[in-house]
């Protein structure tokens, strides 16, 4: 089954298909939107001034990734994607918790921001190896204009999983402190990574559906990359895939991410009529 | 002899006029961006190939393509929609445009990686190949940061975008 045009989704009989899609473009937007967030509040902080150049260009390329998916829910007749990107409320975000996850204690404005370089490393090494699988099973998904923005977006997206998996790699194989703090990194970010990988409540349609190979599969492919390159930097296994805070496609979300988005949206806020 | 060109091939014309924003050597047809053109009475349709999804420049292309098709005096309305197929890749720059690049001191794409995947570019300034890669990433999402080794020069190179 090949879906090539909204007006085949806004089909009646399409009404399960289309309930599923929906969903899944609000996963990858959300995910998107959330983590290319919280990188660019590292903008000026970073370790050296060559990683701020790649760090936000990187950002730059993802913050497109998810204004893209939001033009496709657009499309789909789910509001303006301006709109889905800032007003939404907290309650109906589908990205999944560890990307909402502050930085670190401080703030890059009103304390000194004490982020954790090692934490950003991990978080973003684990994003860009799911973002690599889903992305390539995307490329065959039963929603044609879904399938070409994967293929667009794969082409942007072997640079900064190149990128992150570098960083990963040698702060991992570094003796003392950057071990100990990456080792600390990946144990806390494995308690959620579990809701990284999930696929929510509609799972089983989407996989039916053909819009994605299954949560079973993209979590098993993540997972060989993850052993492979623990074994190669002598780390233990961290075992289990923890979802310790709940399920953020489902809605279940921290603190957090109240304040990222009243932060991001507060100049949309001011008068949401302003064109971007 | 044939005097009046067609509407097309004006508007094909106009758009030979539109440069990149920050690369003022280089059009947006030699940067490979110009998909179809449909026309409907005085209504024309240009359909461009985004760069890179994120790049800020493509709203101001999209602003430039409208102001340089609407010159012409029989254009009523003109709509540009970005569309993700084909996509765009390095390879889509045209023969001039790679010369264009070179001229505002950027080096083209290369060509070609090798077989183990690993690519090189030769500097704009001196054409040497030996230089060194010092951030894939640069100051637009397009270009990387390299540093000549032989006339000393750092520059700018076009990165390579495959779909493969």
């Amino acid at each position: 089954m090949k879906i090539t045009s909204v007006n085949e989704v806004n089909d009646p009989k399409n009404v399960d298909y289309k309930r599923a899609l929906v969903d899944l473009l609000y996963q990858l937007a959300d995910d998107d939107f959330l983590i290319s967030y919280r990188g660019s509040e590292w903008l000026g902080l970073v370790p050296h001034i060559e990683e701020d150049v790649a760090y936000s260009s990187i950002v730059q390329n993802t913050m497109g990734h998810s204004a893209v998916y939001y033009q496709l829910l657009e499309e789909l007749g789910e509001g303006k994607a301006d709109d889905l990107a800032h007003a939404r409320t907290e309650s109906v975000r589908k990205n999944a918790i560890l990307l909402e996850e502050v930085n670190g204690t401080g703030h890059w404005l009103y304390q000194e921001p004490m982020y954790d370089w090692a934490f950003t490393v991990v978080r973003n090494y684990f994003y860009e190896v799911m973002k690599k699988h889903k992305i390539e099973s995307l490329k065959t998904s039963s929603y044609e204009p879904l399938a070409q923005v994967a293929v667009k977006v794969q082409s942007e997206t072997i640079y900064h999983l190149m990128h992150w998996r570098t960083w990963f790699y040698q702060l991992v194989s570094a003796e003392g402190e950057a071990r100990d703090r990456m080792k600390a990194a990946i144990e806390k970010a494995w308690k959620d990574v579990g809701g990284l990988l999930s696929l929510g409540q509609n799972r089983q349609a989407m996989a039916n559906f053909g819009l994605i190979d299954s949560e079973d599969v993209l979590k098993e492919r993540f997972v060989a990359v993850i052993k492979d390159a623990v074994a190669h930097l002598n780390l233990d296994y961290p075992g289990e895939l923890g979802m310790e805070r709940g399920d953020g496609r489902n809605g279940n979300h921290t603190p957090d991410l109240k304040e990222a988005i009243d932060t991001l949206a507060e100049v949309y806020n001011l008068n949401p009529a302003v064109p971007w | 002899m044939k005097v009046s060109h067609s509407l097309e091939e004006k508007v094909r014309r106009q758009l030979e006029t539109v440069c990149d924003p920050e690369i003022d050597t280089i059009t947006i047809v030699d940067l490979g961006m110009l998909g179809n053109i449909s026309i409907r009475e005085n209504k024309v349709t240009v359909d461009l190939l985004p760069t890179f999804l994120g790049c800020p420049a493509l709203g101001i292309i999209k602003e430039n393509v409208i102001k340089a098709v609407k010159e012409i005096s029989e254009v009523e309305e003109v709509e540009v929609n970005y569309i993700n197929n084909p996509p765009w890749t390095s390879a889509s720059i045209t023969e001039k445009g790679r010369e264009a690049l070179k001229q505002f001191g950027i080096a083209p794409p290369p060509t070609q990686a090798n077989s183990d995947g690993s690519w090189h570019v030769d500097c704009p300034y001196c054409g040497s190949a030996y230089n060194t890669l010092e951030n894939i990433f640069g100051p637009s999402a397009c270009r990387s940061l390299l540093y000549c080794k032989e006339c000393k020069n750092p520059f700018e190179a076009m990165k390579p975008i495959s779909t493969l």
